[in-house]
C-alpha cells in the first residue's frame, strides 16, 4: 500500500492539480483496506522485469531494451521507406517524412542556431528528437505499454550527449573566452561574482543534464505508473470490489483512456522538449557574449 | 522521495531498484540504440534530404529564372511591337500627308496645264477666226468683184473683159462701199 502511496505522490508532483486522481486513490485505499482481496497497486519494479536474454552480461536484454530495439528497428524502416526515393514533387509517405524532418529542421533548429549551425547541429538534434519520440511512444502502444524512455540509461546518455555538444560548440566557437565567461559573465561588477560564479557553474554545468534526463525520465516513469493505476484499478473494481464498487471501474477505465491520450501528448510534448532545450544551451553556448 | 521509495519497496519485501541508476546494460544498449539512429539519420536520411531539397531548391529557382527570362522577352517583344505600331502610324502619317501633298500639286498642275491648253486653245481659235476671216474676204472680194463686174456688164452691155479696167473699177467700188458702210457706223 505504500507503494501505491508513493506513486499517488510522485504522480501528483509532476502531472501538477490531479486532485481527481488523488481521490480515486483514496477511493481505492479505503476499499482495498477494508477488503480482503487487497488491491496492489504498481510500483517501481514495473520499470525493472526479469531479463530474458543474455542474463548476466552487460548484455543483457529485458522487456523494456527489448522495446527499444524494436522500436528502433521500427524508427529506422519508416524513415528509410520515406527517404527512400526521393522526388522534387513528393508523394504522401515523402511528404510525411519531410513535414516530420522540417519540425526539427526548420522549427528548432533553423529558428535557434540560423541555417548555417541548424544544419551543423541537424543530424543530432533530429536524432535526439526522434529516438525520443520513438521511445516515448510505446507507453501507450497496446501491447508494449511501457516507454522505452522510462528506464534511465537512455535518457542519461542523451542528456550526455547534448551536455558534451553544447561544451563542444561553446569551446569551439569561443576557444579562449567560453569557460571564462561561463563563469564569470562579462558586465557583473567583481563582488557580484562571489554569488554568481557558483550559481552559474550549477546552473550550467550540473543542472543542465540532471534536468534533461530527469524531465524526461519522470514524465515516461509517471504516466506509465498513473495508466497500469487506471487500468489495474479497473481491473480490480471490476473482477474483485464488493458488488456495487464495480460501478467505480467505469470511472477509472475513463480515467485511463483520458491519460492514454494525455501520454500521447506528453510523449510528443517530451521529445519536442527535450530537443528545443538541448537546441538553446548549443545556441547560448554560441552566443556572441561568451 | 526516492528513499521512502525503496524503503516502500524493501517494505514489501521486493528487491530494490534505484529509478535513477543505470545498470551497465540499459546504458550499452542505450548508447548502442543511440548510436544507430544517430548514424542512420547522419549517413543516410539527412543526406538524401539534403540533396532532394538542394535539387528542388535549384529547380524552383530554374523555374523563376525561365519565367523571368520570358517575362522579358515578352516585354521586349511587347516593346518592339509597340516601337513598329508607332514607326508604321508615323509612316501611314506622312505617307498621307505626301500623298494629300501630291494630289494638291497635282490638281494645281492640272489647272494649270488646262488654263494654259485653255488659253492656248482660244488663241488659237482667235487665230484661225481672224485667218479664216482674213480669206473670207479676199475670196469674197474677188467673187464679189467678179460678180458685180458680171452684173455689171451684163447691165451695160459692154464687155469689162479688159482687166485693168475692170479691177480698177472693182476697187473703187468696194471703197465705196467700205465708205459707205463706215458713215453708217
Amino acid at each position: 500500500m505504500q507503494d501505491l502511496l508513493f506513486v499517488v505522490a510522485r504522480v501528483e508532483k509532476l502531472h501538477a492539480p490531479n486532485q481527481e486522481i488523488a481521490l480515486l486513490e483514496n477511493a481505492v485505499t479505503l476499499l482495498a483496506e477494508g477488503s480482503d482481496g487487497g488491491f496492489v497497486g504498481p510500483s517501481i519494479n514495473e520499470f525493472f522485469p526479469e531479463f530474458f536474454l543474455f542474463q548476466g552480461t552487460p548484455f543483457e536484454i529485458n522487456r523494456i531494451i527489448a522495446i527499444r530495439l524494436l522500436m528502433m528497428v521500427v524508427l529506422i524502416l519508416l524513415f528509410w521507406l520515406g527517404t527512400r526515393r526521393m522526388k522534387l514533387v513528393p508523394g504522401r509517405g515523402q511528404s510525411l517524412t519531410e513535414m516530420a524532418l522540417d519540425v526539427v529542421r526548420i522549427n528548432i533548429a533553423e529558428d535557434l542556431l540560423g541555417k548555417k549551425d541548424g544544419r551543423r547541429f541537424l543530424p543530432l538534434l533530429t536524432t535526439i528528437f526522434f529516438t525520443t519520440l520513438a521511445m516515448n511512444l510505446p507507453g501507450i502502444i497496446p501491447g508494449l505499454n511501457v516507454a522505452g524512455t522510462s528506464l534511465v540509461g537512455l535518457p542519461i546518455v542523451m542528456a550526455v550527449v547534448a551536455y558534451v555538444t553544447f561544451i563542444y560548440a561553446g569551446l569551439r566557437k569561443h576557444p579562449g573566452t567560453f569557460l571564462k565567461n561561463s563563469f564569470f559573465p562579462p558586465g557583473v561588477p567583481w563582488p557580484i561574482y562571489i554569488i554568481v560564479t557558483p550559481i552559474e557553474f550549477f546552473s550550467i554545468f550540473i543542472l543542465r543534464p540532471i534536468t534533461l534526463a530527469l524531465r524526461l525520465l519522470m514524465n515516461m516513469v509517471a504516466g506509465h505508473l498513473l495508466l497500469v493505476l487506471c487500468f489495474s484499478a479497473t481491473s480490480w473494481f471490476l473482477l474483485e470490489a464488493p458488488s456495487f464498487f464495480k460501478l467505480f471501474s467505469i470511472g477509472t477505465f475513463a480515467f485511463g483512456f483520458v491519460f492514454s491520450l494525455f501520454e500521447i501528448l506528453v510523449a510528443v510534448l517530451q521529445a519536442y522538449v527535450f530537443t528545443l532545450l538541448t537546441t538553446v544551451y548549443i545556441q547560448l553556448a554560441l552566443a556572441e557574449d561568451h | 522521495m526516492l528513499h521512502q521509495l525503496i524503503l516502500a519497496s524493501e517494505a514489501t519485501g521486493e528487491t530494490t531498484h534505484n529509478p535513477l541508476l543505470p545498470e551497465t546494460s540499459d546504458l550499452v544498449w542505450s548508447s548502442v540504440v543511440f548510436v544507430i539512429i544517430l548514424a542512420f539519420f547522419l549517413w543516410k536520411v539527412l543526406p538524401n534530404v539534403n540533396k532532394m531539397l538542394d535539387k528542388r531548391a535549384e529547380a524552383i529557382e530554374g523555374n523563376i529564372e525561365k519565367a523571368d527570362a520570358t517575362q522579358k522577352e515578352a516585354e521586349a517583344a511587347l516593346a518592339q511591337y509597340t516601337a513598329q505600331l508607332a514607326e508604321a502610324r508615323a509612316e501611314a502619317g506622312k505617307i498621307r500627308d505626301d500623298a494629300r501633298a501630291d494630289g494638291a500639286k497635282i490638281v494645281a498642275e492640272a489647272k494649270d496645264v488646262a488654263s494654259t491648253e485653255a488659253a492656248r486653245i482660244t488663241a488659237t481659235a482667235h487665230a484661225q477666226i481672224e485667218a479664216e476671216r482674213q480669206s473670207a474676204l479676199v475670196s469674197l472680194r474677188s467673187e464679189v468683184g467678179s460678180l458685180a463686174l458680171d452684173l455689171a456688164s451684163s447691165v451695160i452691155g459692154e464687155a469689162l473683159n479688159d482687166d485693168k479696167k475692170s479691177n480698177a473699177l472693182v476697187d473703187r467700188f468696194l471703197s465705196d462701199l467700205e465708205k459707205s458702210e463706215k458713215a453708217a457706223k
